[in-house]
């Protein structure tokens, strides 16, 4: 009798599909429906964003920066700002700094809502998609009022920012604080603690905690392996030691550490998180003080390198500048929060089904602009 | 039936076979044009409760507030290239939607839409109507095999096994109704339905309130109803963002609508059946009241479990095809087999 | 055994709550503008199309030097400092270059308003006109320079004139040079003449 003979099928997730995040190849082996191999192709997006800026000065890096990550710009910015000003010593007025911290906490709510919209579009939840952009749609609504942008906004510049808060600024952020607090108990019935969705995201995908140190997964990957790591409290930069709020970390209550259903849950609860950040940075923001005055006619750096981490929503976004002392820097590198999170997925992704893996995805939170640059 | 083959008498035509032909060929028709019609509303109604479910308003520009909007996508899908793909098995390729269509079609000549307007009002009409609609497993795999697309054989065969699975518990719920009334009889269980507890009928005399195995049998049955007609959380062989269609992904144009038209009425056939054994058929809610038609309480009843699907669809995720076979038979056979036990014993004992 | 029981009483309870919340928000009022018998009002600082005042120009190039992508292109003419044609702006300040031509490529521009704030005069500004599509992709390139005919010719003119005199005057310098020249080589000439005749 002759032996059967099983052979792998290599199936494409081609750069177009409607579950991976923008445009990203994966190429999986599989044996049946068992995923046995996973190799993210990467490039689709490529726009060569570190030798244009090789080409700009320094206060023109920032639209491009902007472009990079482009769910969670603020963030962007604010990296890229600091690390420059660190560059240059500039001491900042204390409500610049209050304001780009209630800009950063408020686009890492928004990014954590298009995470959490787009997972649950994944394991075929349509509705919180619909709910999750409702409340994105005032947080813009909030940026536009201050920059005139929506979505790429050019604002926290190397030194402050490009305009005042408006008049009426506050009362509105407030409205949207406190319309958005009880939302988050929406999204935990309709989704997180639903059957279906446990049974599809608990236990699927578990990440430990060691593999995600030694791949260098950082952000809510990581904390959701239980690695009580968060850039804002262990390494403060800014304000945020100034702050009373917690790091959440996965748990077992639903599932074991470091599977989907932590990683997604970690994201619901640092929204609410960043909400009270937020609320006390209102509190607390001083009246007076010229966001502009700290900014620096012509920046021109001392020869010299810098390496300045932030945290980003999707994790730790690093900005490495070398300068030779003219106004344009000789190398911006940007070191990606999501391209080290996407490392982890041939990992965690075999072994599982390829509906599994379209969940594992999801619940890694890519964005191709920053992996690609 | 009857009172087609009069009328068709009436109109001359006198040789009994010929009458009888003619009305059966009428009767077809017709219920091709109800179906069509049915899937025209059907989509209009699915957009516009998904829109306000989702905080957002559905189609609203074709005709007043959209009304106008399903026949726009049938005359854009009439008019789309027919593409059939190079390697493709022709034959069942081209066959493949018609064979899905007629496991579903054939269900209609036993299904009941009023008092006396069945087709063929069978004493074993519940038994042909599980039977027969079995037949849209071989056209899914025949549409999943012919396309010569991997993606659309995994989903050819995940549907097959998905359908031939939920057959089960449909069949041991439904079996629930026909035990209250001891007849396979169509007509025969709504009758039953008249009277109830309290013997005051109406309301009180539908089937899933009776006793409270019923009750599970109805929730066992719209669980298992949704899954043959591959509805999410069920819906893994078209499911939109893993297999981008599955089994249908190389069809366009009106084949495509064809598969469509068959969902609709596959869920048109578990609402009623729903209707017909657990909700009192064309009984009216209050007890004693013969003004209005038993149709109208039939469909308005349908169309109440048929926006119990389109619901059920915009709120839960997906199931895994692993964890689907899991809930069929680990959880909703051994319930039913419970249920049929309890009925029994209800029925002995309590009465 | 006791799992079998919590998985059934947890999916009818979870999911009895996930009906409960769709259904809700079928009774809320949806959010939806119907565009475009509807428009949402933008705020003043929205950064949508660029629009550039002619008159207030005074052609430093700092917005053409600000911008990160080059989108805008000028070409800018001296006139001579007696011309006094070209007017003030409306900050009072005397125009003392001609702006002949003015055109941003609104294809590339990214809408990053980098170019707004060096401008001295504020005549360079985004609006809220965000409905721009063309057919043809040359139909981006919005042209800011109405200058009037009168006034290049007139500068033109000055211009010329200008150099003319310029001309003039080089040339009365070279012929005067050139006599000073002659009128030394003569009397150079003239000196070992007269020490010849001795």
């Amino acid at each position: 009798m002759p032996d059967i003979r099983t052979e792998e099928m290599v199936i494409n997730m081609g750069p177009q599909h409607p579950s991976t995040h923008g445009v990203l190849r994966l190429k999986l082996r599989t044996d049946g429906e068992i995923v046995t191999h996973i190799d993210p192709v990467l490039g689709y997006l490529h726009r060569c964003f570190e030798k244009h800026a090789e080409n700009l000065e320094y206060p023109q890096v920032v639209p491009f920066v902007d472009r990079c990550d482009y769910l969670a710009s603020m963030n962007n910015d604010h990296g890229y700002a600091m690390a420059v000003e660190k560059f240059l010593g500039i001491e900042l007025p204390e409500r610049v700094e209050y304001i780009r911290v209630i800009f950063a906490e408020l686009q890492r709510i928004a990014s954590h809502l298009v995470a959490l919209g787009t997972f649950g579009l994944d394991v075929g939840a349509f509705t919180p998609f619909l709910y999750c952009f409702r409340e994105r749609e005032m947080i813009l609504d909030l940026f536009e009022m201050t920059c005139g942008a929506r979505l790429l906004y050019n604002y926290i510049w190397v030194g402050g920012l490009s305009h005042d808060i408006p008049e009426g600024f506050v009362e509105k952020a407030y409205e949207f604080l406190d319309h958005f607090e009880p939302k988050i108990k929406e999204y935990n019935d309709l989704l997180s603690y639903n059957k279906i969705f446990i049974e599809r995201t608990a236990d699927v995908g578990t990440l430990p905690a060691d593999v995600a140190i030694s791949y260098g997964a950082t952000g809510p990957v990581l904390r959701a392996s239980g690695v009580d790591w968060d850039l804002r409290r262990d390494e403060p930069y800014s304000i945020y030691d100034r702050f009373d709020w917690d790091v959440v970390v996965g748990n077992d209550d639903v599932g074991s550490v470091g599977d989907c259903w932590n990683r997604y849950y970690v994201r619901v609860a640092e929204m609410e998180e960043s909400a009270k950040i937020v609320r006390q940075a209102l509190d607390q923001l001083p009246v007076d003080g010229d966001v502009k005055e700290a900014i620096p006619r012509k920046i021109r750096p001392d020869k010299g390198d810098l390496y300045f981490r932030s945290e980003n929503p999707r994790g730790e976004l690093g900005f490495y500048l070398v300068s030779d002392g003219s106004p344009k820097p000789m190398r911006v590198k940007m070191r990606s929060p999501a391209l080290a999170n996407l490392g982890v997925i041939d990992e965690i992704g075999s072994g599982w089904l390829i509906a599994d893996v379209v969940a594992i995805l999801g619940s890694l939170d890519i964005v191709l602009g920053e992996i690609d640059r | 039936m009857q009172g087609l083959i009069e009328l068709v008498q009436n109109l001359g035509v006198t040789a009994d076979w010929l009458a009888a032909t003619l009305a059966v060929i009428v009767y077809a028709v017709l219920v091709f044009l109800f179906l069509a019609l049915f899937a025209l509303f059907a989509v209009y109604l699915e957009r516009k409760v998904s829109g306000h479910i989702q905080d957002r308003l559905g189609p609203m520009r074709v005709g007043w507030h959209g009304i106008l909007q399903t026949i726009a996508d049938t005359v854009k899908l009439l008019t789309k290239e027919d593409i059939i793909p190079e390697n493709a098995d022709r034959p069942l390729f081209i066959l493949a939607p018609f064979v899905l269509f007629l496991g579903t079609y054939l269900v209609y000549a036993a299904l009941p839409f009023g008092p006396n307007a069945t087709a063929s009002n069978l004493n074993i009409g519940l038994f042909y109507i599980i039977a027969v609609s079995s037949l849209v497993v071989i056209g899914t795999i025949m549409a999943g095999y012919s396309s010569n697309n991997k993606w659309s054989l995994y989903g050819g065969m995940r549907s097959a096994a998905q359908i031939v699975s939920y057959e089960i518990p449909v069949g041991l719920s439904l079996l629930v109704g026909v035990m209250m009334a001891s007849s396979l009889n169509m007509s025969a269980i709504v009758i039953n339905q008249t009277t109830g507890i309290g013997g005051i009928g109406g309301f009180l005399g539908w089937n899933f309130i009776q006793n409270p195995f019923a009750f599970i049998a109805f929730v066992v049955y719209l669980v298992a109803g949704t899954a043959e007609a591959n509805r999410t959380p069920f819906d893994l062989p078209e499911s939109e963002s893993e297999l981008v269609a599955g089994a249908y992904t190389e069809y366009s144009g009106m084949r495509w609508a064809f598969f469509f038209l068959a969902e609709y009425a596959n869920m048109w056939i578990v609402a009623v059946l729903a209707t017909v054994v657990f909700l009192g058929g064309w009984n009216s809610p209050i007890p004693g009241e013969t003004f209005v038609p038993g149709w109208i309480w039939l469909f308005l009843k349908a169309l109440g479990v048929v926006f119990i699907q389109m619901w059920a669809r915009w709120t839960f995720p997906r199931l895994r095809v692993d964890q689907l076979m899991v809930t069929c038979w680990k959880y909703l056979t051994p319930i039913a087999f419970f249920n049929i036990l309890g009925v029994g014993f209800w029925m002995i004992f309590i009465g | 055994m006791i799992k079998y029981f919590t998985n059934i009483k947890e999916a009818i309870v979870s999911n009895a709550i996930g009906f409960g919340v769709t259904f809700r928000h079928l009774f809320k009022p949806s959010v939806t503008l119907q565009y475009p018998d509807e428009k949402w009002n933008l705020p003043e600082r929205s950064r949508m199309r660029l629009h550039m005042d002619w008159e207030d120009c005074i052609g430093c190039q700092k917005c053409a030097r600000a911008c990160p992508v080059d989108c805008i292109h000028m070409t800018v003419t001296k006139v001579p400092r007696d011309f006094d044609e070209l007017g003030k702006t409306k900050n009072d300040t005397q125009k003392r270059l001609l702006v002949e031509d003015f055109y941003i490529d609104l294809s590339e521009c990214m809408y990053c308003s980098l170019c707004v704030y060096p401008c001295p005069e504020d005549c360079l500004y985004m609006t809220r006109e965000y409905e721009f599509s063309v057919y043809e992709r040359d139909d981006l390139i919005a042209d800011f320079a109405p200058v009037p005919e009168q006034l290049m010719k007139n500068a033109y003119e000055a211009i010329e004139e200008e150099q003319r005199q310029k001309e003039e005057a080089r040339r009365k310098k070279k012929e005067a040079a050139a006599k000073k020249a002659a009128a030394e080589q003569a009397k150079a000439k003239e000196e070992p003449d007269s020490k010849d005749e001795e």
